[in-house]
């Protein structure tokens, strides 16, 4: 991006600053300058009374040194027409005497050559606050790759990557994805774990860009991130757990169709690039700034393709139901993100049923399965349900509620079955559980029904929820913000 | 012209900690046992505590609300100040 420049004085122009020893060995040059009329102004990084000269100026808010990229001090500009036409830096007596056409340059003690300092524009530690204040707004550490570098090579070395190649987060594409939110880029959103960093707005689209989201995704990826950086979400014993779970996510309300997110046919698969790439954004901002890498704090035995992002949206206008989002009091015209912690997709094939009842029973019994047959009630599920599926529910009039009380009614089982020891297998529940008659999930909330998937196919599919509850983590839907 | 990119992780840099000098003798020392929570921790535990005393180790157990979250800080800053040595037992 091109930086507005202040117009400069036609003549000689110079950045200098009192702390470096080659700016005060140069000052009777400038003297000299100045006196036969061709420097115009001097500017002074940090003290404005050096040099002491008629055109010296203060610019110790480093505004015009970063504007015209000064590095080295003293630089030397040329300008004609209000714009700079060359430049040299340090001090070398010809160069000097070439560049200002000018002979005799300066007195004879004072050498030919002194190489100049740093300029303090790109003190690393004031470069954050000078591109938030002159120049692109944007905080974070810029990284130049030489042109022999391959960038996208460059990119995984440098760790970024979940193993796919990632979109260069230029400048340009930063801000550009920035304009999809009105909030301000340095504004911290939430402390991500596990490293409880500060998570700014900026953070996130920089991971965004990389992960090929368009700037309308991401109020949706600043929003999920809020609510799994959230005590109830626990994103941090979600990284830290063996299993095989990451965070779910799925939209309600209008921006699903705006962004183009796919809630029908292959909904769960690849091809759309808002459900592709919204939860890959999520993973690699928890990735980069929370530090949560796998086989550091991620300890997952075997993972899962999900933990690259797994993002989708309820097909809303299909549905015989109320949205979920509708379910929990939100309007038709509000939009939601879900976050659920949970593992990858599993079909429940039922080609057979045809009546409401016999479903329910069958879709029971095939999330009984969901992490071992003989654990109950402490993971959650979400169940969604396909069109020809639900299509047996609608025929008979059950509400959403009249299904989702079925299938947990036709998931409880005898814990004598289920206990440690039962059927031969060790797993199971503690001893003292036996004798009793438990749902698989609990059922104040333990089953998500959401609505989705292609038009054919007598399938439902199911994504199992990891540890349920304070013990673990809440699911939880937040409004997606501006 | 050479591609510039914004760094996509945090500013801060991590700082270093020193480890604790390790125990010369288990003899009087004060030693903490802390229950993660999991199934069967405390039995490998209740084994440490046994041979830890043997060894005139004093013993104190501790116990983390959950498994799924880091220990608490008033937990760990309990550990901290009254125990020579910690040991966590990680898993079933």
């Amino acid at each position: 991006m091109e930086l507005e420049k202040p117009v400069l004085e036609d003549g000689f122009v110079a950045f200098v600053k009192q702390d470096c020893p080659t700016c005060t060995l140069i000052e009777p040059v400038l003297s000299q300058m100045v006196e036969i009329g061709i420097l115009k102004t001097v500017f002074s990084q940090d003290n404005p009374e050096f040099p002491s000269l008629k055109v010296t100026e203060d610019d110790s808010d480093l505004e015009l040194s970063f504007k015209y990229e000064i590095e080295t001090v003293p630089t030397l500009l040329k300008v004609s027409e209000g714009k700079e036409i060359g430049r040299i830096i340090g001090w070398l007596k010809d160069e000097w005497e070439i560049f200002c056409e000018v002979k005799n340059l300066g007195p004879e003690d004072i050498g030919d050559f002194s190489p100049g300092c740093g300029s303090r524009s790109v003190d690393p530690d004031l470069q954050p606050m000078l591109r938030q204040k002159y120049g692109s707004g944007l905080g974070s550490k810029i990284i130049e790759f030489a042109s022999s570098e391959d960038e996208f090579e460059s990119m995984y070395k440098l760790g970024w990557s979940d193993g796919l190649p990632l979109v260069p987060p230029t400048e340009s594409r930063i801000l550009k994805m920035l304009e999809g939110t009105s909030r301000s880029p340095d504004e911290v959103v939430a402390l991500i774990p596990p490293n409880l960093e500060d998570l700014t707005v900026e953070k996130i689209a920089i991971n965004s860009v990389m992960a090929g989201c368009k700037p309308e995704y991401l109020p949706i990826v600043i929003t999920a991130l809020e609510a799994v950086c959230t005590d109830e979400f626990n994103m941090h014993g979600l990284l830290a757990t063996t299993m095989p779970v990451g965070p779910v996510l799925f939209v309600n309300g209008p921006i699903r169709n705006e962004i183009g997110m796919n809630s029908g046919m292959n909904l769960l698969g690849q091809g759309t690039r808002a459900n592709s790439t919204i939860g890959r954004a999520l993973q690699l901002t928890i990735r980069n700034v929370g530090g949560g890498r796998p086989g550091e704090v991620d300890r997952a035995t075997h993972g899962s393709p999900a933990k690259i992002g797994l993002c989708f949206a309820e097909d809303e206008e299909g549905s015989p139901w109320p949205s979920f989002s509708e379910d929990l009091g939100f309007t038709s015209d509000q939009n939601t993100i879900t976050v659920f912690s949970g593992e990858g997709p599993r079909v429940i094939v039922d080609q057979l049923s045809r009546s409401a009842d016999e479903l329910a029973r069958s879709l029971a019994i095939g999330l009984i399965g969901n992490m071992h047959p003989k654990l109950v009630l402490g993971f959650d599920s979400i169940l969604i349900i396909g069109p020809e599926h639900a299509s047996r529910f609608r025929d008979e009039g059950w509400s959403k509620q009249k299904v989702n009380e079925a299938i947990i009614t036709h998931s409880i089982r005898e814990t004598d079955l289920l206990i440690r020891g039962a059927d031969g297998i060790a797993e199971g529940l503690p001893p003292d559980f036996a004798g009793l008659q438990l749902p698989k999930l609990r059922p104040d909330g333990g089953l998500l029904i959401v609505y989705g998937g292609g038009g054919a196919g007598l399938f439902s599919t199911s994504i199992a929820g990891w540890l349920n509850g304070a013990k673990g983590s809440q699911y939880l839907t937040k409004e997606i913000g501006k | 012209m050479n591609t510039k990119v914004y760094d996509p992780t945090s500013e801060h840099l991590p700082s270093a900690v020193a480890r604790p000098d390790r125990l010369v003798s288990l003899q009087g020392a004060t030693i903490g046992l802390l229950d993660i929570s999991k199934p069967r921790g405390d039995i490998f535990l209740n084994t440490l505590e046994s041979l830890l005393t043997e060894a005139g180790a004093t013993i104190k157990r501790f116990v983390k609300p959950t498994f799924t979250k880091p220990a608490p800080v008033d937990l760990r800053h309990e550990i901290a100040t009254q125990c020579d040595a910690v040991i966590e037992a990680l898993a079933d």
